[in-house]
């Protein structure tokens, strides 16, 4: 394990941003997000959440998959280079760096996604444990310890030091060209960063949805919760916006769409939301109708249909964005709860 | 709150009302959702209560087609929207029963969170018959206060006051909250140079995720399919492919609504990024205070909107380059 | 007639003209040999009221460096009062472009009737002149359009 003291830190950044693409959280106009990192970009470590999750760095909200050109009567047709520059993103949590493995799921199986595989390939993530996390976190039930977040690299912020310990060949790499910043830990500090993973779970285990139970929520529950009559009252309030999809770090539907540039054509990708009317829309028309059907479609996603496909593992990480952002403060918590307390009535 | 829960249990007894639309109570102490209640004991979870900012006259939409009438709890600025949404034939007056609520103020959420206040676990003093001016909020990190009034919406500190403009009865007392200008924010926009405006803009609207919640709480906005959503419409509607695209979402959203926004503030409230879209909405009211006399959408049901009126005199288009 | 240099920027004007006034302001322009510049796009539409800000500001994303529109003079709109909820419109839009940082002379509104051929052609030259003056349109510039 190495450390480093948090005032070297723009120097670190400076050092790794000097050989790779840097992307960490900054604050811009009062919002922190994951953006690239620049002399001048007023980084936050401190706020524990991003307002949108980095799947970005991975797996952008909209990129160009290949450029039309008209000239004359030629037509040309350029691909868009898969990404090539090896880039490091720093300050990932653990719920973050387990929607990275959801996404691995959906865009790493057969046939493989080659924008997102060369990003993943070329990608160093460096977890930060959460110093202290929050009300609206529930990533235990989802299996992930936000004390020990497992990636390339794992850091601790506790004090005036950061904590750096690699846990791939990708993080030595990364650890190799940090070196001359980097100093060696003690068994003091080996002690110090126990301390402060012991005190993250005391209060992960106080925290009001950690013991949140997924009872009933499997690949074999298609029908019984497909069909519970409980989803006409708990989409009433939801007014169709997209944000919860849109902050999610594990929301993967995609849609792809030309761009008439006036002397050709872009054609590219962008997320898609379950919320929005147009979402898988066909040319016989929609098939989800209603709000209702759709509302539901995004919890079926999580809870049942992603878990059937893939060994049973759920496509929500227990982040809690959707918990704070949602306008019309509904949340896959609430649901989850209003399940189980339907079981109970019966 | 426990007169407004009696006299809706009782509206609905007696068959007046076949649903109340008000605010259930979360599973934090701050996430109250909209909801309808429809049999007497569904009201152990009704709340009213400063996290209440919801704008229910937005529900009306589509509550004003169900069968029976709907009883609906609408503060001050909602009944603003109410009014407008009369005026566009878009809810049914026949079809609601407003109780005007009282209203000491929303809270925001992210600005408690803003000032460094995490894991909350309890509020106390966010409710409406508080009197008191501080919240007590119970952390996992311990006890935290901070004053009601840091905590509040942006829109109720510019508050157009607590009268409601549409009701059926009233419960509830309401407290003065106004304690700053409605266009100072836009002013001082206006004072810059064409270069300060554009960063200050293109900052904030760099971090739009398009998301279109602005869009979709908003009362005005009741377009049966936005023209964002058209898929003959070869502008994307859900994503920040080039800066461009949010410009122009942000500026076709606030002229659509331009003359009917009775500037309720959901913008602001609900955007997951804190961009404060009322500047749009209320720079365009300002304008049309000031070109074309004062004017308050939602006031009445029934004056001729100002970009549906003219006059003879009206002045040019050029005053834009003149004023410089 | 001067010669242009390569480098000399010419910007790019879309010009929405009515039918009944200005479009015919223009025809008389022309078949009375008044020039004016060829950087100016004429789109004809049934009437000024027919022109909403999205036109105004797709003319911008696909890379007009400046946009007039061209209407009958108050008072004489062909289906009566056409113009006057233009005029709102565009006074309200006009704001909101200069409110967000975009040059304000980059638009313009002018009433030139079927009679005002001089007038279309003086107008025209000073706004291409006034866009020159301010260079390419980078604000509401649509970076995919870009060639």
């Amino acid at each position: 394990m190495y450390k480093i003291a948090k005032e070297n830190l723009a120097a670190l950044f400076q050092l790794i941003a000097g050989s790779r693409e840097l992307y960490l959280p900054v604050k811009v106009s009062g919002q922190v997000n994951f953006r690239a990192w620049s002399e001048d970009a007023e980084v936050d470590l401190d706020t524990l959440k991003t307002v949108k999750s980095p799947k970005d760095a991975f797996f952008p909200q909209s990129e160009d998959l290949y450029t039309c050109r008209k000239d004359g009567k030629k037509l040309t047709v350029e691909p868009e280079a898969l990404k090539e520059q090896d880039f490091v993103v720093f300050g990932m949590k653990a719920c973050d760096v387990k929607g990275v493995e959801v996404l691995d799921k959906v865009f790493l199986a057969d046939p493989v996604d080659s924008f997102y595989a060369a990003r993943r390939e070329h990608g160093t993530i460096v977890a930060m444990a959460c110093h202290e996390p929050e009300e609206t976190c529930f990533c235990k039930v989802f299996g992930a310890d936000c004390a020990e977040p497992v990636a390339d690299v794992a850091v601790w912020m506790t004090g005036e030091e950061l904590y750096w310990k690699s846990l791939t060949e990708k993080g030595d790499a990364l650890t190799k060209s940090a070196e001359s910043l980097l100093a060696e830990a003690d068994a003091e500090d080996e002690k110090k960063v126990e301390e402060e993973k012991a005190s993250i779970r005391g209060i992960v285990e106080k925290l009001p949805y950690s013991n949140l139970s997924l009872e009933g929520w499997n690949g074999e529950a298609l029908n019984e919760k497909f069909n519970s009559e409980l989803w006409e009252e708990l989409y009433k309030p939801c007014l169709a916006c997209g944000t919860c999809t849109f902050v999610c770090p594990t929301c993967q539907c995609y849609d792809i769409k030309d761009y008439d540039t006036g002397h050709g054509i872009k054609r590219y990708r962008c997320w898609d939301s379950c919320m929005y009317s147009d979402f898988t829309m066909m040319a016989h028309g929609n098939n989800r109708t209603s709000q209702m059907q759709r509302f539901r479609q995004r919890f079926m996603h999580k809870l049942v249909y992603f878990p059937a496909n893939n060994d049973g593992m759920y496509s929500c990480v227990g982040c809690g964005r959707c918990v704070e952002k949602c306008p019309a403060s509904l949340n896959i918590v609430k649901v989850i709860k209003s399940f189980q307390n339907q079981g109970g009535d019966k | 709150m426990q007169e407004l829960i009696n006299r809706a249990k009782e509206l609905l007894a007696d068959g007046t009302v076949a649903r109340v639309l008000g605010w259930k109570a979360g599973d934090l102490p701050y996430n109250p959702e909209p909801a309808y209640f429809e049999k007497e004991e569904d009201f152990e979870n009704f709340v009213y209560n400063g996290f209440c900012g919801a704008n229910l006259s937005k529900y009306m939409i589509e509550a004003s087609k169900l069968e029976g009438k709907t009883l609906v709890c609408l503060k001050p600025c909602d009944t603003y929207s109410f009014n407008q949404l009369i005026k566009e034939h878009r809810v049914d007056r026949e079809k609601a029963y407003i109780i005007g609520v009282g209203c000491k103020g929303k809270l925001d959420i992210e600005k408690i969170k803003g000032m460094g206040i995490k894991g909350i676990e309890s509020i106390s003093g966010a409710e409406i018959t508080d009197g008191a001016d501080t919240l007590t909020i119970q952390t996992l990190y311990g006890e935290k206060t901070c004053s009601y009034a840091d905590a509040m919406l942006e829109r109720c500190h510019v508050c157009k006051g607590k009268e409601h403009k549409i009701y059926d009865e009233l419960i509830g007392e309401s407290k003065e909250t106004k304690d700053a200008e409605r266009f100072d924010s836009v002013a001082a926009i206006e004072a810059m140079s064409p270069e300060e405006k554009f960063a200050f803009f293109q900052k904030e609207l760099s971090k739009c995720i398009r998301c279109n919640a602005c869009r979709n709480v908003c009362p005005a906005c009741s377009c049966r399919k936005c023209v964002f959503d058209s898929n003959k419409f070869d502008s994307s509607q859900k994503a920040n492919v080039d800066s461009f695209e949010e410009k122009m979402f942000h500026i076709i959203r606030a002229f659509h609504v331009a003359g009917r926004c009775t500037d309720c503030g959901e913008c602001s409230r609900v955007c997951p990024q804190g961009i404060p879209l009322h500047l749009f909405n209320r720079k365009f009211i300002k304008d049309i205070n000031e070109f074309y006399g004062e004017y308050q959408a939602g006031e009445d049901t029934d004056s001729r909107g100002p970009l549906t009126d003219f006059t003879f005199d009206d002045v040019e288009p050029g005053i834009v380059a003149e004023r410089g | 007639m001067s010669i242009e240099t390569k480098e000399e920027f010419r910007p790019k004007i879309v010009a929405f003209c009515c039918n009944w006034c200005s479009y015919a302001g223009a025809d008389l322009a022309g078949s009375s040999r008044l020039s004016y510049p060829a950087d100016v796009k004429i789109i004809r539409v049934p009437c000024s009221c027919r022109v909403n800000p999205m036109f105004i500001l797709r003319a911008f994303e696909k890379g007009a460096d400046g946009v007039i529109l061209c209407g009958c003079h108050p008072g004489d709109c062909h289906y009566s009062t056409g113009n006057y909820y233009a005029r709102r419109r565009m006074t309200l839009l006009f704001s909101m472009l200069d409110y967000i940082g975009v040059e304000n002379g980059r638009t313009r509104v002018e009433w030139v009737s079927a009679a005002e051929g001089v007038k279309f052609s003086t107008t025209m030259n000073e706004f291409v002149e006034k866009v020159r003056s301010l260079g390419k349109n980078v604000r509401l510039e649509d970076l995919r359009c870009r060639n």
